[in-house]
């Protein structure tokens, strides 16, 4: 995902700095800042641009400093550590670093360790108790939340699951932020993740279009044959006992 | 706990709160009327386990030492399932 990640680093500074300038330095690198990725990176080690939503200092304890950072994809933390370094004029580097947030997905969910789910996966098996289980796995849709959703209605949802492109009649109902050409996520009145694509039609067209092909699936989720394909469809009222 | 924000969602309910956590402000159109056939498919939450599983991710903490790869790996042997994949880590530990 290409979106704000957020970290806390432990940042060692080579020499010892007044506290106010130290402040005043980490202002200077919220906002737009250059970076050339590193040596040991995938990327091509071109001069860029990345954006530095916040910096919190946390903690500084002689030459240690523990901040949070919010930042934008692709920004190199250990290079903003050892260039924040070069303008104080003492030199540092980054000792620590965590990741505690990609987009909404955060520490806070809470994220779980290995153990624990290995605990969670023991209780269930051997005991039959999902309690833990249920915890430690969260529901897919939680990974396209940040996206604009378009919920069909129960007779399109097989059609999609195997790859057909979604019409604007099997539409219930969409976020008013759907973009021509960009990533939607396509749910079911129950709230399950069908698919995801890339809609052709602005919010409004849709609103306004009885018909037309609305999104080009990309990734279908659900597994075929969850719903019954529409001209399969029993009527409604004929529930078999 | 973020995730218990979702739990007391159901249907377009749930929809919305993913929303809501996300920090999404934008709003619903409807564009037309359908109920859902209760006898197809399940509330995310309400899935049996085995298909919850299926249609789950783990928040992981990943310890320092292994790849993300060998925890794949271990996830899948856990779970005995042929299929898992990982969303990103942070770069191993540079040699001294």
């Amino acid at each position: 995902m290409h979106s704000s990640k957020e970290y806390v680093a432990l940042m060692e500074l080579h020499g010892d700095v007044d506290l106010e300038k130290l402040y005043e330095v980490f202002k200077m690198f919220t906002g737009r800042i250059y970076q050339r990725p590193p040596l040991r990176s995938s990327v091509k080690r071109s001069l860029r641009v990345r954006e530095i939503y916040s910096i919190d200092l946390l903690e500084i304890i002689n030459r240690h400093v523990l901040f949070r950072v919010k930042c934008e994809s692709g920004t190199y933390i250990r290079k903003l550590c050892h260039d924040i370094g070069l303008v104080l004029g003492v030199e540092a580097h980054m000792r620590e670093l965590r990741r505690v947030a990609v987009a909404h997905i955060r520490e806070e969910l809470p994220v779980v360790t290995l153990h624990e789910v290995s605990e969670a996966v023991y209780l269930w098996r051997k005991y039959g108790d999902e309690t833990l289980i249920r915890k430690v796995v969260l529901p897919v849709e939680y990974i396209v939340a940040h996206l604009p959703k378009i919920i069909i209605k129960d007779s399109a949802v097989d059609a999609i699951a195997h790859g057909a492109q979604l019409a604007v009649p099997g539409i219930v109902m969409l976020s008013n932020d759907v973009k021509k050409g960009e990533r939607v996520a396509i749910f079911t009145l129950k709230g399950e993740l069908v698919a995801i694509g890339k809609s052709f039609m602005e919010a409004e067209e849709i609103v306004k279009n009885e018909k037309g092909v609305a999104v080009k699936i990309e990734r279908v989720v659900m597994d075929r044959g969850t719903y019954p394909p529409l001209w399969k469809k029993a009527k409604k009222g004929e529930k078999s006992e | 706990m973020i995730f218990l924000k979702l739990l007391e969602g159901r249907g377009i309910e749930f929809v919305k709160r993913l929303d809501s956590i996300a920090n999404r402000k934008s709003d619903y159109v409807v564009k037309s009327e359908d109920v859902t056939d209760e006898r197809y498919g399940y509330y995310p939450f309400e899935r049996p386990i085995n298909l919850y599983i299926e249609y789950g991710f783990i928040p992981l903490d990943k310890p320092p030492g292994p790849t993300s790869h060998e925890v794949v790996a271990w996830i899948k042997k856990m779970f005995s399932i042929g299929k898992a994949g990982h969303g990103g880590t942070l770069e191993p530990k540079p040699p001294i």
